[in-house]
């Protein structure tokens, strides 16, 4: 079978969705990052593969610009936790709970 | 007989869902460096599936800029920190019923997202090649001011990094 459009599209989907349960179900702040990571990359996939399938070269000027914020977002997110880190000694999202009710 | 390229993908598409599946849970080990390492593989795994895909700049990009910077970055934040292994805590019930109904609701819809996708054209018959060359053309031409933009995004984050990780924040 001629692999196509919807193959691509199923990867992406099943990426993105791997992505989703370990940012629900992971307790450490580094991994729930990059999860991210995988859940950005699973957009990027499914944007390159309509690029290709459209003829149109769009999408992957969109990619460019999604990886560069990318870059930006994980340097800010990763001071941030190193500052966090800092001053209470943990990475885990449970221990992270001063702003509960 | 699939063709060359069909048996590339299956290959590419296997190793980048198994190693995206270690990053998120590793049966072996819960430690962010096994997660870090394993999302490499992923990252270069996908390049080849923008190979595939004729996206030869984005693969080379993919590849110097997460696997090159920013599991890097990673690493060094996991080093710096020191973390004890996570270990395992009792799962809330009210947490996993809730990952479950969403991840389930998004799956359902990208399922009937992707029933709805046509057959399109071949592209074999307009080859669109994802090199440097159209690539920076079309970047420097149609997309000059958001590329301006970017390189300010990207400015403000350097500030912004150096501001967050001085030690005493007054």
């Amino acid at each position: 079978m001629q692999v196509g459009l919807q193959h691509y599209l199923a990867v992406s989907m099943l990426l993105f969705s791997l992505g989703l349960i370990g940012v629900i179900s992971r307790r450490n702040v580094l991994v729930i990052y990059m999860s991210l990571e995988l859940m950005l990359n699973a957009a990027n996939l499914a944007l390159v593969s309509f690029s290709w399938f459209n003829h149109n070269l769009d999408g992957q000027i969109l990619v460019f610009f999604i990886i560069t914020v990318a870059a930006a977002e994980v340097s800010v997110g990763l001071a941030l936790i190193v500052a966090l880190f800092r001053k209470r000694r943990s990475a885990h999202v449970e221990d992270l709970t001063s702003m509960k009710l | 007989m699939p063709a060359f390229p069909d048996i590339l993908f299956y290959v590419f598409a296997a190793l980048t869902l198994i190693c995206g599946a270690l990053v998120v849970a590793n049966p072996f080990s819960r430690s962010p460096v096994t997660s870090a390492m394993f999302l490499v593989l992923t990252i270069i795994s996908m390049a080849g599936l923008f190979v595939l895909l004729h996206a030869f700049f984005l693969a080379a990009v993919q590849i110097i800029v997460y696997a090159g910077a920013v599991i890097v970055l990673f690493l060094f934040v996991i080093m710096l920190l020191d973390l004890k292994e996570e270990e395992r805590r009792k799962i809330k019930l009210l947490g996993l019923v809730g990952g479950l109904i969403s991840v389930g609701a998004i799956l359902s819809i990208f399922f009937k997202a992707l029933a709805t996708v046509k057959a399109t054209a071949d592209p074999a018959t307009k080859p669109l090649e994802g090199d440097t060359h159209s690539l920076g053309m079309l970047l420097f031409n149609h997309y000059a001011l958001p590329f301006e933009v970017v390189s300010v995004l990207l400015l403000v984050a350097m500030i912004g990094v150096i501001l967050l990780s001085k030690r005493n924040l007054e």
